[in-house]
């Protein structure tokens, strides 16, 4: 298992090179100047070399990306001009609040999701499952963003029952109370559509362990069924799930941009669809550089787990 | 199991309905198919429909709620007719969506042919690239690339394309790799066909299906992604709107104006779910795992419907440790009947073993596993007969009851024992399970039980095998594991099920040693099924024959190997193989049995039978005795009647 880990831990290294490598290349090829940018279109040609030199934008690029990817390793991924701060502070103060949001909706969502599939495939065909299925469809079809405005008109607006924008209350907030309090919405909104791929997957997963040989085995040795589903069945179509969960994380992160922005949560989508209007680079590109190293990890934990479940992978 | 998959695999070739139908059968997908073809036709006739001009602004009539005059679903901030706008929306959102699904598909599909059929380092190049896509969480690519080329409707639509790119090139290129190497491709490439003649032509329609799936499944996500990135001002910029921008303009003013948002949200939610149930509609219909309706869950026992006429009960047991009377089992796939057991008597006495005998489809899996409530409903059900164990009615026992003996009065072994055991536990970890099930044993005193089991069917450092998992065993030690697992709670009667088929031919000689070694030992009886009399000489003491879902002969098993009286069963004692040849081949015998659902009249044998009459096919035979404990179901049977002769 230490082997095992060993080896997956390394090999995540040249992704996460391959990511540097893209999320650079994606910028330096952005048509423009940088330096006509933040100098505005009036600056002078001259005053835009010198900056453009300043920058290393006059070195060839392999050379500027070992530039950057040398700055990076020391924790400067630049400055924003828009917000006039080192862009890693900014990034990392915002992602802690996606990191908040997303893990709660992932974890809401894998629970959830779970539960409806195993529910749905042990009920097959019966009304439990045919609703369930039916509600998984509606969850996949609906804009996270639509649901996170109906949620708020009904929530905050009509029932008044939780908040509908912002992280923490303005006034005399601040403690952990008051952070769930606001964490109810948002992250139910973007667990919803996860929670619908995970079930109907888990619902797939079931119906197919439940055939095999090795659950009749079960069943033959005198087992509950409860222990034939929740302990045999189970295990099984998780070491199948567990994947897609991982996948999901990156639905989460990446989802986190509308539901940050509806419901004004300080995290990073909101940052990125900020610093894309402002045509912050800078910024964007530290932002989706540490968005996606994050689902790299968050991936490499899902590849771990299953293979703590399943000892056929370890090898 | 096999007789199952017999069954099942037959049926499936009866029909296939036309995939249209089908899918319009499905009343959701036909529902969606509706909406959704509205909703087409509205976008494309929206130049020629009396709409207001989506873009006419009218400050005096602002935010006009719904069912206003003149404005059918109100107006919006600027006191646009919502109502049009919503129809000019869903053209320009289906229109984006339909052309990012139309690129994404043609890019990732041809990525996957060419990776997939290149193979090798070209595979490997373009697939690491896939891979370096994918490794980004999905939406956020398609903000990354909207912020290099720019917020607009089309930098989205390239966008949401390029990030679809992944699914299409993997699904195709699992799909291709398969298909490049088979014959047909090769014989195409021997014929001196070109790369790219081969690709369209051989490859190309049969991963088409695929793609339609892929692309079915994909379209719902595109339509809401290029909302969702117009929803936050990077798509559709004003004046022109898509659903996706209405919405996000809407928003603004969702506390005092909620229509303005809650409509195009509608919208969106309207399309895509359509699309969804079609994509699903689709699937179903092209997917044939599900078609066969292959993906049900057997339930925890058989369902038992017992036909009233028959009267269950009125068969009395014979006061053996096991009797099985008139046993029917029968599986309903769509609208045919397979009657896979069609009356069967058994009886077994203490510390017996009686084979069953038979070729794949016989009924005799099927027979053994009905005992138990093991054969998997759906489709299985039994519908008549009776099952006594001990002077217990088991068709009358209780679920909670049967799960009692399941395991304890009654164990089984199965064939392939990687197959059934679970290949996540550890070898100790399941034995250890089967004894707490009915012992109340603390996991150490299980797991030292385990040990001791282990030592019994001669496995050695029982102690170190317990941490093993199945994968790690060899196929005689894992169905040594099975055997332990089946003496755990010192069961009455064990049910093995070709429990040597899938071991070679030592390992296979050494188990059944084994298992006549505990039999003795543990004063056990065994119901023994399998299709070799080579392995029945070995280990039964009587036999039961059985065909078609019959017996056709029963009887000591001396008696019937030295004189089969039914010409099957002397088909079935010729093909037992001569030394030095390991192969079994039970189709030695000409012919097929006939399927179960459509049995002829007659004798079922005699179709293959070499000396079948007129009569045989006349009508039913019954199982008549010849003498003491021995009877056949033939006119002629061979031993016992004077002048026919089995060499024909």
């Amino acid at each position: 298992m230490a082997a095992y880990t060993l080896r997956r831990l390394l090999a995540a290294i040249p992704v996460l090179f391959g990511l540097t490598l893209l999320v650079f290349l994606m910028m330096a090829l952005i048509p423009g100047d940088p330096a006509t940018a933040i100098l505005g279109s009036y600056a002078t040609p001259d005053n835009v070399a010198r900056l453009n030199a300043a920058l290393g934008l006059d070195k060839p690029l392999p050379q500027q990306y070992l530039i950057w990817l040398g700055n990076l390793f020391q924790g400067d991924l630049g400055r924003s001009y828009a917000l006039n701060r080192p862009v890693l502070d900014e990034v990392l103060e915002r992602f802690s609040a996606t990191l908040i949001l997303a893990g709660t909706s992932l974890v809401i969502c894998s629970v959830l999701g779970l539960l409806a599939g195993i529910v749905s495939a042990v009920r097959q065909f019966g009304w439990t499952d045919r609703i369930v299925t039916f509600i998984v469809l509606v969850g996949i079809s609906t804009p996270s963003f639509f649901l996170g405005l109906l949620l708020i008109l009904l929530f905050a607006v009509k029932l008044r029952l939780f908040p509908a924008s912002g992280m923490y209350a303005v006034y005399g907030g601040g403690d952990l109370a008051d952070l769930l309090h606001h964490l109810v919405l948002p992250a139910l909104t973007l667990s919803v559509v996860a929670a619908g791929v995970v079930a109907r997957l888990t619902r797939t997963s079931m119906l197919e362990v439940l055939r095999q040989d090795y659950i009749r085995t079960a069943r033959a040795k005198g087992l509950t069924e409860l222990r034939v589903i929740y302990r045999h069945a189970f295990k099984s179509a998780l070491v199948a799930v567990i994947p897609v969960i991982g996948i999901q994380a990156g639905f989460v992160l990446g989802g986190a941009v509308y539901i940050e922005t509806v419901f004004q949560w300080p995290g990073i989508g909101a940052m990125l669809v900020n610093a894309i209007s402002t045509r912050d680079i800078l910024l964007v590109q530290g932002g989706v550089l540490v968005v996606a190293a994050s689902y790299v990890l968050f991936n490499l934990a899902a590849d771990l787990f299953q293979s703590i479940l399943d000892p056929r992978l370890r090898r | 199991m096999s007789a199952v998959a017999q069954t099942v695999s037959r049926s499936k070739a009866g029909g296939r309905p036309q995939g249209l139908r089908l899918l319009l059968n499905n009343r959701l997908a036909a529902a969606g198919l509706v909406v959704l073809a509205l909703m087409i036709a509205a976008a494309l006739a929206a130049p020629l429909l009396p709409l207001a001009d989506p873009n006419a602004t009218a400050p005096a009539d602002r935010l006009l709620r719904p069912l206003s005059e003149g404005h059918l679903l109100g107006t919006d901030a600027l006191g646009r007719d919502i109502l049009s706008r919503l129809v000019w929306g869903a053209r320009v959102s289906l229109a984006v969506g339909i052309s990012a699904t139309v690129i994404a598909a043609f890019v990732g599909s041809l990525i996957g042919l060419v990776a997939g059929y290149a193979g090798g380092r070209t595979d490997n190049l373009l697939m690491r690239g896939i891979d370096m896509v994918m490794a980004f969480p999905y939406i956020l690519l398609a903000l990354a690339i909207v912020a290099v080329l720019g917020p607009g409707l089309l930098n989205a639509l390239y966008a949401i394309a390029v990030i679809n790119v992944p699914f299409f090139a993997r699904n195709i290129r699992g799909i291709t790799l398969g298909l490049s190497r088979r014959e047909f491709v090769d014989a195409a490439r021997l014929s001196g066909k070109s790369h790219l003649k081969i690709l369209t032509t051989e490859i190309l329609p049969n991963v088409l299906p695929v793609i339609v799936i892929t692309m079915s499944t994909t379209i719902g996500w595109m339509i809401l992604e290029t909302a969702g990135l117009s929803f936050l001002g990077l798509g559709a910029q004003p004046p022109q709107a898509d659903l996706g921008s209405m919405l996000g303009e809407g928003r603004k003013i969702l506390f005092n104006a909620p229509h303005v948002s809650i409509i195009p949200g509608v919208a969106i939610f309207l399309l895509v779910m359509s699309i969804n149930l079609v994509g699903d509609g689709i699937r179903d219909v092209l997917d044939p795992r599900l078609r066969s309706g292959a993906l049900t869950r057997p339930v925890a026992r058989t369902a038992i419907e017992l036909d009233d006429e028959e009267g269950p009960s009125s068969r009395t047991s014979g006061g053996n440790l096991l009797d099985v009377a008139g046993l029917r089992t029968e599986f309903r796939i769509g609208p045919t009947v397979h009657e896979a057991v069609g009356g069967v008597d058994l009886h077994l006495a203490g510390a017996e073993c009686l084979g069953i005998v038979g070729e794949s489809g016989s009924g005799k899996s099927v027979t053994a596993m009905s005992i138990m409530g093991l054969v998997p409903t759906p489709p299985g059900r039994i519908t008549g007969g009776a099952i006594t164990l001990k002077d217990e009615d088991l068709l009358a026992a209780s679920d909670e009851r049967i799960r009692q003996l399941r395991g304890g009065a009654v164990s089984h072994v199965f064939q392939d024992p990687l197959a059934t055991l679970h290949p996540l536990f550890t070898v100790g970890d399941q034995i250890a399970e089967a004894i707490t099930a009915h012992q109340p044993a603390s996991r150490s005193q299980a797991w030292k039980k385990a040990e001791e089991l282990l030592r019994l069917v001669r496995i050695s450092n029982p102690a170190q095998r317990l941490d093993a998992y199945p994968h790690e065993l060899s196929g005689g030690m894992r169905q040594r594991v099975s055997i332990a697992m089946a003496l755990a709670n010192d069961a009455d009667v064990l049910i093995a099920d070709e429990p040597t088929t899938a071991l070679d031919v030592t390992v296979q000689a050494q188990v059944l040693a084994l298992m006549n070694k505990l039999r003795r030992e543990k004063n056990a009886s065994i119901l023994f099924i399998t299709h070799d009399f080579g392995v029945v000489s070995a280990i039964c003491d009587r036999v039961a024959v059985m065909y078609a879902g019959k017996i056709v002969e029963t009887g000591r098993t001396s008696e019937i190997l030295a004189a089969p009286a039914h010409p099957y069963t002397r088909k079935l004692i010729d093909c037992v193989p001569v030394l030095g040849e390991p192969e079994r081949r039970l189709d030695a015998i000409e012919g097929l049995p006939p399927p179960v659902s459509d049995l002829p009249q007659g004798c079922a044998f005699a179709p293959r039978c070499p000396i079948a009459q007129p009569e045989c096919r006349a009508q039913a035979v019954e199982l008549a005795p010849l003498g003491k404990e021995r009877a056949a179901r033939c006119l002629y049977p061979l031993t016992h009647t004077t002048g026919v002769s089995a060499d024909g």
